[in-house]
C-alpha cells in the first residue's frame, strides 16, 4: 500500500529535500568529483607540482598483478562476510522469534554487538585469536593440535577478518529479520501446520518467500558494508598482511594514498571501487530483485 | 537616547579590551605537531613547558596528531590549505619526501638566518647524517632517534649452558640450537624485521641498500637488497625457522615483544626504545647486547637510526621563525637532551649531553642504555651506513615486509622474494622520481 502526499505549492517539496541534497552534495558528490579529478593527475603530496597524465594512473593500476589479486581478495572477502552474517542473522532471528521466555531481553542482548565500532570488534577478535597472546588461539592450538597463525598464514588471516567482520554485522541483520518475521501473519503458518507441513518446510515455503524483500535489502547492505566499512577491522587486525593476503581494495586505497602518498593511484583506485559498487548494486537490482515478492 | 548611550559604552568597552591586550603583548604562538603518545608525550610536554616558562615572547603549542602516518598526513593536508604548523614531526622514512617537498625551511638555513651559531660537529654524527642533504646541510632536527639491539633472556641462557650473548651469526645459530634443545620454545625473534634484518644488516656489513649511495646521490636509485649476502642471511633465517631457532611474530613490535616477555622466545632484536616496556613487564633476568655480525666482518660498521625528526615548514612570518629557532636550540641543549634520554631511552643528539651522562656515571647504573649508543658510534658512518634516502620509503617497507612474509610462509625462496621486493620497489621508486620532477 503506497501512501502519497500532495503538495499544493510547487516549491515546497524541493525546499523539504534541500537540506538532504546539500548534505549529499557536500559530503558525497564534491569529494567524489575531486577523486575523479585527482585520478587523472600525478602530483607530489604537498601539491606543489601537478602533472596531467590522462589515464596513466589507471593503466598502471590494471597492469599491476597485485591489484588484480586485491580485487579477487575483496570479492571473496565480501561475499563470504555477507553470506556468513546473513545466514547467521537469519538463524538467530528465526530462533529468537520462537523464544518463549524473556523475549525482550534476548533480543536486546542480540542487538548489542551492533553498537560496537568495527575497529573495536577487530581488536577484540585479535585479542582472542592472536598466536602470541590470544586466549582462544592458545586453546585451539593446545587442544585440537591445529596449527593456527593469522600473523603468518594468509588463509588464517583472511578467515579471522571474515569472522570479525561478519560477527559485527549479525546484529544488524538480526534486527531486520526479526522485524520481517513478525510481519508474517501467524495464521498462514498455523494453517500450514494444520495441513501437516514440517517446521523446516513451513520455513522454506512460507517464511523465506515472505522474507525475500528483507533478504534482498540485507544482501545489498551487507555487500556494501563488507566493501567499505570493514576498513577498521582490517586496519586493526592485519594491516593488509601477511604478504598482502587481506589487502582489500579499500585498504589498498588507504595504504597507497595515506601511507605511500601516491595520491593519483589512490584516487584512481577509489574511482574503480565506486564503479564496482555501482555495477554490483545495479546487477542486484536487475536480477535478484525480480525474485523478490513485495506484499502490501 | 538610551540606545546611543549603550552603544557608546559597548564600543568603549571593546576598545579598552583591545588596547589592554595589545599592551600586554600576547606571546606569538608556535604550532608544533607531533606523534608522541603516552609517557613520551609527557616528557615532550615537560620540555615544551620548560621552554614556555624560560621566556615570554613565544608560546609553543604542542598537539598530538596520531600515528606517524597520520601526523604526516595532517601536516600535508594543512600545508595544502595554508594552515600548516611551524614544526612537524616526521618519521625517518618520510625524510626524502619532506626534503623534496619544497614546503620546508631547512634547519641549517633557519639557524643561520636567525643568528644561532650551532656547532654541528658537536652532534652525534650517525644521528645527524640521516637528515643531512647532499650539500652537507642539515634539513631537519633529529628528535627521537633509536637503533636496534639484541635483548636476551639470561635465565634461559644459563639453562642452556651459555655464558654470554652470541657475537656472530654463526654463534647465534649454535646458541639458538642449544636454547631450543634445553627447553626454550623458540630461539630468537625480531621486531621491525625490515629495519633490523635488511636496513641495519646492510649498514652494519657496509652493504649498499640501493644504488646511488642509498639514494643520497640521485632519485634514479635502485634497490640492491637481492645481493648474495642478504639472500644468504634470509635463507639462513628460513632454515632456522624450520627447527624453531627463529620465529616470526609480526612486522611491528607487539608480537615479538610479547614472545620475549612471556619467556617463549629467548632472544629479541628490537629498538632500544623497547627498554622501557621490557623493564616494566619482564620477570626474569635479562640483558642487552649489540646485534650479531657475520664472522667475516672484522670491524662492523655503525648501525643506523630509526625514529623521527622535526621539520620546519615554510609560509610563516619572519618574526615567528625566530621563535621556532629558539625553541629548536632549546630542545638541543644539554639539560633537555639528558631529560629526554633518561625518560624515554631515545638517544641524546649532542656529544655534550652524552659526555655529561657518562661523567655522571649514568651508564654504570643503566648499562642497557649505552649498548645502542656504543653500537651506533663504533665507527664513522660510510656511504652505506649514514642513512637511507628513498622516496615512498613507507611503501617500500611494506613491499619488503610482504615479500619476507612470502618467504616465511614458504611460498617463495629467499632469492625469489628479494628479487621480487627489488623489482616492485624499483617501480615505486620510478613513480616517485616521475612525480618529483
Amino acid at each position: 500500500m503506497l501512501k502519497r502526499s500532495y503538495f499544493s505549492s510547487t516549491y515546497l517539496p524541493y525546499l523539504l529535500i534541500l537540506p538532504q541534497t546539500l548534505v549529499i552534495l557536500t559530503f558525497f558528490y564534491w569529494p567524489a568529483t575531486q577523486a575523479l579529478f585527482q585520478s587523472f593527475l600525478l602530483s607530489d603530496p604537498f601539491g606543489v607540482k601537478t602533472q596531467f597524465v590522462w589515464l596513466d594512473n589507471f593503466t598502471r593500476l590494471f597492469s599491476n598483478q597485485l591489484y588484480w589479486k586485491s580485487i579477487g581478495i575483496t570479492f571473496f572477502f565480501s561475499f563470504s562476510t555477507a553470506l556468513l552474517s546473513i545466514a547467521t542473522g537469519l538463524l538467530v532471528a528465526a530462533m529468537a522469534n520462537r523464544a518463549l521466555h524473556a523475549k525482550a531481553i534476548i533480543r536486546t542482548l542480540l542487538v548489542w554487538p551492533y553498537a560496537i565500532a568495527p575497529a573495536i570488534s577487530g581488536i577484540v577478535w585479535l585479542f582472542l585469536f592472536h598466536p602470541s597472546f590470544g586466549v582462544i588461539a592458545f586453546s585451539v592450538m593446545r587442544w585440537f593440535g591445529i596449527h593456527w597463525n593469522p600473523v603468518l598464514d594468509g588463509a588464517d588471516a583472511l578467515f579471522l577478518v571474515i569472522i570479525a567482520s561478519a560477527w559485527k554485522q549479525i546484529s544488524y541483520n538480526f534486527v531486520f529479520f526479526i522485524a520481517g518475521l513478525q510481519s508474517i501473519p501467524k495464521s498462514l503458518i498455523e494453517a500450514a501446520a494444520i495441513d501437516g507441513a514440517s517446521p523446516l518446510r513451513r520455513f522454506r515455503v512460507i517464511t523465506l518467500p515472505l522474507l525475500s524483500p528483507t533478504l534482498f535489502f540485507l544482501m545489498v547492505m551487507n555487500v556494501v558494508y563488507a566493501f567499505f566499512e570493514t576498513f577498521g577491522i582490517i586496519h586493526t587486525v592485519t594491516q593488509g598482511g601477511p604478504g598482502g593476503a587481506t589487502m582489500t581494495m579499500v585498504y589498498k586505497v588507504y595504504k597507497d594514498g595515506f601511507v605511500g602518498l601516491d595520491l593519483g593511484s589512490s584516487a584512481a583506485q577509489s574511482v574503480v571501487l565506486m564503479i564496482v559498487i555501482v555495477v554490483l548494486t545495479a546487477l542486484q537490482f536487475k536480477y535478484v530483485e525480480k525474485k523478490v515478492q513485495y506484499t502490501g | 537616547m538610551k540606545h546611543r548611550q549603550l552603544t557608546f559604552v559597548l564600543t568603549m568597552g571593546i576598545l579598552a579590551i583591545f588596547l589592554a591586550s595589545n599592551a600586554l603583548a600576547a606571546p606569538i604562538d608556535i604550532q608544533f605537531w607531533h606523534a608522541q603518545r603516552g609517557p613520551r608525550a609527557d616528557t615532550l610536554n615537560k620540555m615544551v613547558d620548560a621552554f614556555n616558562k624560560s621566556q615570554t615572547q613565544y608560546l609553543v603549542v604542542a598537539s598530538e596528531k596520531g600515528s606517524y602516518d597520520e601526523t604526516m598526513n595532517a601536516g600535508i593536508a594543512a600545508f595544502r590549505s595554508n594552515k600548516q604548523p611551524h614544526i612537524l614531526q616526521v618519521y625517518e622514512v618520510g625524510t626524502q619526501t619532506m626534503m623534496l617537498s619544497k614546503a620546508i625551511y631547512p634547519v641549517y638555513d633557519l639557524m643561520k638566518d636567525t643568528g644561532h651559531k650551532v656547532d654541528w660537529k658537536s652532534y652525534l654524527q650517525p644521528v645527524l647524517s640521516y637528515y643531512v642533504a647532499s650539500n652537507g646541510e642539515l634539513q631537519s632536527l633529529p628528535f627521537n632517534s633509536s637503533t636496534p639491539i639484541m635483548f636476551y633472556n639470561k635465565d634461559l641462557f644459563k639453562k642452556a649452558g651459555l655464558t654470554g650473548p652470541p657475537r656472530t651469526w654463526d654463534e647465534m645459530g649454535e646458541a639458538t640450537a642449544k636454547l631450543v634443545a634445553s627447553g626454550a620454545e623458540y630461539g630468537m625473534t625480531v621486531a621491525w624485521q625490515t629495519w633490523v634484518m635488511i636496513e641495519n644488516y646492510s649498514a652494519i656489513h657496509n652493504l649498499p641498500l640501493s644504488t646511488k649511495a642509498n639514494g643520497f646521490d640521485g632519485l634514479d636509485t635502485e634497490l640492491t637488497i637481492n645481493n648474495p649476502m642478504v639472500v644468504k642471511h634470509m635463507e639462513r633465517l628460513k632454515t632456522w625457522m624450520n627447527d624453531k631457532r627463529f620465529t616470526y611474530e609480526e612486522r611491528e613490535y607487539k608480537g615479538p615483544e610479547a614472545a620475549f616477555i612471556s619467556g617463549k622466545c629467548a632472544i629479541l632484536m628490537d629498538s632500544i626504545s623497547a627498554i622501557g616496556a621490557l623493564k616494566k613487564n619482564i620477570k626474569f633476568d635479562w640483558g642487552a647486547a649489540p646485534l650479531p655480525v657475520e664472522a667475516s666482518m672484522k670491524d662492523p660498521q655503525n648501525s643506523i637510526i630509526g625514529g623521527a625528526s622535526l621539520w620546519v615548514l615554510k609560509g610563516h612570518p619572519k618574526n615567528e621563525y625566530q621563535g621556532v629557532a629558539d625553541f629548536l636550540a632549546f630542545l638541543a641543549n644539554e639539560e633537555m637532551q639528558i631529560l629526554w634520554h633518561k625518560e624515554t631511552g631515545y638517544f641524546p643528539i649532542t656529544l655534550q649531553a652524552y659526555n655529561k651522562l657518562k661523567a655522571d656515571g649514568y651508564y654504570n647504573q643503566e648499562p642497557l642504555q649505552e649498548v645502542g649508543i656504543l653500537q651506533m658510534t663504533r665507527r664513522d658512518p660510510t656511504v652505506n651506513s649514514r642513512g637511507i634516502r628513498l622516496g615512498s620509503f613507507p611503501q617500500i617497507r611494506d613491499v619488503m615486509n610482504e615479500e619476507l612474509e612470502m618467504l616465511w610462509q614458504g611460498k617463495k625462496s629467499a632469492k625469489q622474494a628479494l628479487d621480487e621486493a627489488v623489482s616492485r620497489s624499483n617501480e615505486i621508486l620510478r613513480q616517485f622520481e616521475k612525480r618529483s620532477q
